[in-house]
């Protein structure tokens, strides 16, 4: 079986895998890092959206052995533990961007890549288009929305806090 | 109001592990030693099984053993049930056909599984699966359920595909009224088939422990008690105290994780014989072959009007598809949930409804968000629209003077309304959705090539589902009350063990705002259990909107006891009669002295039991109740759509959308906003995108995310809702309940909204951009005029 090496959240990993092994199986049976979900197998969903080298990917179709060398990102590597959340997660929580849970994961690693590639000023109309490659069936996107354009507004504060 | 109290706008106590990645799905669970269990699935919708090979499977690498239906009838393993008894015209009782939880004999939909392979990975399963070998001889499918009762006979049990021809309402007086009208509505009217796509796909992990000879089940379930009852007592895997079942947490249900499925059947049998634990979590194209899909109604449906447009009459004629197997919940929906709504707001003095269930080689259907009353609310608001166009007659004016105004009011379909004001909602939601200027947008939406369209739905649900009483009688199987307990620790923190299972609803939160204000004790000092059946005596679960008006009433009864004891106790610390003793915000007072002791000290004084005897008062601080509600509750309301469509392309889009509904006491206003919005969503979908599609040989066409058409983003508008309230008069809290008000009121909106843009009543659900341009070149313009 080969061996694949990355870094996730920050820390080095090892694993033997099958070649098949795709990079969310990775991280959920051999890392057991479970925040990133499979929702469906057509890469529809995005419950499984991750960062491989700080940009948005679709885990469940990405082979893990793709990801030798690659700095990987999930859910559970946005805030350090017993540290403040991430701006983003916090604007989900505020905005009640959630109800099941199960797409947030996803949902708030895709929103990141917006303000990645649009800014921090993010209307609504933006959102909805960008917001295409994730699905949730619970909250209508309605509160989704606010949560990244809120969420989106106070990553830009805290930028230019430091700055 | 506190700020964490009832009316407060709290922000949800489960959130934190879900924005951070640490909620614990059913997927989530990881038990040592653990199999998978891989499905070997009909690719045909019916056949007969021949044979099946399973010898070359059984000897592919990480194999543990691959069991079919010939297995699970030599170890007694019984059938799959419906849980709602449904009695025909002629009294005959409804057929259920045997359901297997594997195969036996002849398979009944694409989908429909045969056999199960359980090994050492996922990727050996899948690979051995392949391996499985079945012969199978084809037979002729029925599938549109118009003419399944002249198609070949699926079961034995059901002559003509027929699962019962029920009725509803006094035929010979609604004939008569029909016979006096001046005006007849008709429509032809098909609600499409639907698939729930919860986005955590159903998943079941069993393990067998030989020690103590129980098994536990996780299960992506809505409601574990339900589940725990029917495995045991009705399946017969082990009896119902040797089973414990835990739903985790779950992602999403919509109803389609209320019904008992055979993969969790499967996997607990299958723990026990292989004496491992045996996972299985369905894929997304697993979810669209074996979820119980919803709707799926043909109907007839006429309004008899006088000359003043007062109604005078509604009949409908349906045929229910049921699917190929009765779900566990399925012959409720098509009757006694949707019958009972054809009233609508209105006062019809006359309803007469029959409905027809019928097998066909699909998947079965049961219960979708609002079950039921979707189709009613679809039937009742589009004939009342139609008849309000044919008659000249504006749509909303129509509806008042048909408004049901004093209360109680009996319907003639069984429920009585207690509670609501559907002039206050209409009003309202006509000024937030700026009805006034709609003529002006018309004509200018015109200028740009667009037709724009107002569509009105004042829809009624019965929820709170309900007085076990009522529902013995209709049919149920099981009561409808719930269970709550209350347990105060010495320290003064409570504990809420309910049976109100919670996939996104929020009850962490929304329960412990009733607690803290009810005892007067920080939110934080609060928790919320659910989802275990070694935890919570008993429950009956979530579905119909009930968790706010059962769930909650049950806890409100318990902290009437709770508070009842503490009393007492407080009594005895301040050597007062217990009749002198206040409460209030934490405090304990005696009447007209400035006595008094706090919240923590008297649950402390319960436990350490010092200043009573034995014989006095039992120490600890801890009460039950079983809530059995006295009525159905009515949550009702308006909305309001706008739309735009392109003349050119058929495409709508959705430019406005207003919501008013009366839920009676809303205890976190943000958490029943975000129903509404989700309810909306999912209405939407209906309307505009969403339809299970089948070939004529049975083969699932939708079966994925890239054909099943769920909406995006970009395919909703952000929505305007506002509450009115009437308390519902049956519960201590005046709750009506908000969970599925959206799904119910949404899809007539749009459709009415795009029949008034493009003149035509003809449009069939789903409006896409084709269903729309083509019903564009069939009409009359009248729009475009």
């Amino acid at each position: 079986m080969p061996s694949v090496s990355m870094t996730v959240n920050g820390k080095p990993v090892t694993g033997d895998v099958e070649a098949r092994t795709l990079l969310v199986q990775f991280l959920r049976e051999n890392l057991r890092l479970t925040g990133t979900h499979v929702g469906c197998d057509t890469s529809q969903c995005g419950a499984c959206v991750i960062h491989i080298d700080g940009i948005a990917a679709k885990s469940c179709t990405t082979l893990a052995l793709q990801c030798e060398g690659a700095k990987i990102t999930t859910i559970e590597g946005l805030a350090e533990s017993n540290g403040p959340l991430h701006p983003m997660q916090e604007a989900f929580r505020e905005h009640h961007g959630l109800q099941c849970g199960f797409c947030t994961p996803g949902m708030i690693m895709a929103a990141l890549d917006i303000v990645r590639r649009n800014g921090n000023d993010l209307d609504e109309h933006t959102i909805r288009e960008q917001l295409d490659g994730n699905l949730c069936r619970c909250t209508g996107y309605h509160n989704i929305v606010k949560a990244i354009q809120a969420g989106a507004k106070a990553m830009g504060g805290m930028r230019q806090a430091a700055e | 109001m506190s700020a964490t109290g009832i009316g407060a706008a709290v922000r949800r106590k489960e959130d934190f592990r879900f924005i951070t990645g640490k909620g614990q799905y059913t997927d989530d669970v990881v038990r040592p030693g653990e199999t998978r269990a891989v499905f070997v699935r009909s690719p045909h919708a019916r056949a007969k099984i021949k044979k099946i090979d399973v010898s070359e499977a059984k000897r592919m690498p990480g194999v543990v053993d691959v069991l079919t239906g010939a297995d699970l009838a030599n170890d007694k393993i019984g059938n799959l049930i419906c849980g709602w008894m449904i009695h025909s015209k002629d009294g005959s009782p409804m057929k259920m056909a045997p359901h297997p939880a594997l195969a036996a004999g002849t398979v009944n939909h694409v989908g429909d599984a045969v056999a199960v392979v359980i090994a050492d990975t996922l990727a050996q399963g899948k690979d051995a699966a392949e391996k499985v070998r079945v012969d199978y001889e084809v037979m002729p499918a029925v599938v549109d359920p118009a003419k399944a009762k002249s198609g070949p006979q699926i079961h034995d049990v059901a002559p003509k595909n027929t699962i019962y021809e029920w009725s509803l309402g006094d035929a010979k007086a609604t004939e008569s009224a029909f016979a006096a009208a001046k005006h007849i509505t008709k429509l032809d009217i098909v609600n499409n088939r639907l698939a729930p796509t919860a986005m955590e796909p159903r998943a079941a992990l069993a393990e067998y422990d030989a020690g103590t000879d129980h098994l536990t089940l996780w299960n992506t379930s809505q409601n574990p008690h339900v589940a725990r009852l029917v495995i045991s007592a009705f399946i017969g895997i082990t009896p119902e105290h040797k089973l414990r079942v835990i739903a985790p947490d779950v992602g999403g249900g919509f109803g389609s994780k209320i019904f008992i499925y055979p993969e969790e059947v499967v996997c607990l049998w299958a723990s026990r014989k292989v004496r491992r634990p045996v996972k299985w979590t369905s894929d997304r194209s697993e979810a669209f072959l074996t979820d119980a899909h919803g709707r799926d109604h043909i109907t007839h449906a006429e309004l008899a009007l006088d000359a003043n447009g007062k109604i005078l009459a509604l009949r409908a004629k349906t045929i229910a598809n049921l699917g190929a197997y009765m779900s566990t919940f399925s012959s409720s929906v098509p009757t006694y949930l949707y019958a009972t709504l054809l009233s609508g707001q209105y006062d019809i003095p006359q309803i007469y409804c029959e409905v027809d269930a019928v097998y066909t080689n699909t998947v079965p259907v049961d219960a979708y968000r609002g079950a039921g009353r979707p189709e009613a609310t679809f039937v009742v608001e589009r004939l009342v629209e139609v008849a309000a166009r044919e008659l000249g007659i504006e749509p909303p004016e129509l509806r008042k003077r048909n408004f049901i105004k004093s209360f109680p009011h009996q319907t003639p379909v069984i429920m009585a309304y207690d509670a609501g004001d559907y002039n206050a909602s209409l009003k309202k939601a006509m000024e937030l959705a700026d009805v006034k200027g709609f003529s002006k947008r018309k004509r200018e939406a015109a200028r740009h090539g667009k037709l724009r369209g107002l569509g009105y739905s004042t829809y009624i649900e019965a929820c709170g589902i309900a007085p076990s009483q009522a529902v013995g009688s209709l049919g149920a199987g099981v009561g409808l009350w719930e269970s709550a307990e209350v347990r105060v620790n010495p320290t003064g923190s409570v504990e809420v063990l309910t049976g109100s299972h919670a996939h996104g609803q929020g009850h962490e939160t929304t329960f412990a705002q009733l607690v803290s204000e009810r005892l007067g004790i920080p939110f934080d000092n609060v928790s919320i259990v659910h989802g275990d059946t070694d935890k919570v005596q008993f429950g009956m679960g979530t579905y119909g909107s009930r968790s706010g008006a059962v769930g909650m009433s049950a806890i409100v009864k318990a902290l009437d006891k709770v508070e009842a004891k503490a009393k007492k106790v407080a009594g005895f610390m301040m050597e007062a009669a217990e009749g002198d003793i206040e409460f209030k915000d934490g405090k304990f007072t005696v009447k007209g002295t400035d006595k008094s002791v706090g919240w923590g000290d008297v649950a402390l004084n319960a436990y350490i039991a010092h200043k009573f005897t034995g014989a006095e008062l039992e120490p600890g601080l801890k009460e039950t109740s079983f809530y059995d509600p006295t009525n159905f509750t009515f949550p009702a309301g308006c909305h309001i759509c706008e739309i735009e469509v392109d003349r050119e392309t058929g495409k709508t889009e959705i430019v406005n959308w207003t919501a008013v509904d009366d839920f009676g006491t809303v205890i976190n206003p943000m958490i029943v906003e975000g129903q509404v919005h989700g309810g909306i969503a999912q209405g939407v979908g209906q309307a505009l995108l969403e339809g299970v599609v089948y070939d004529k040989d049975g083969q699932l066409v939708t079966g994925s995310l890239m054909d099943y058409s769920m909406p995006h983003a970009h395919d909703l508008p952000s929505f305007k809702v506002e509450t009115t309230e009437t308390k519902a008069p049956s519960n201590p809290l005046g709750i009506k309940g908000c969970g599925e008000a959206g799904a119910i009121a949404a899809p007539a909106a749009v459709i009415n909204a795009i029949t008034d843009a493009i003149g035509t009543e003809q449009l069939a659900m789903p409006a896409t951009a084709n269903a729309v341009w083509s019903a564009l070149q069939r009409a009359t313009p009248r729009a475009a005029a």
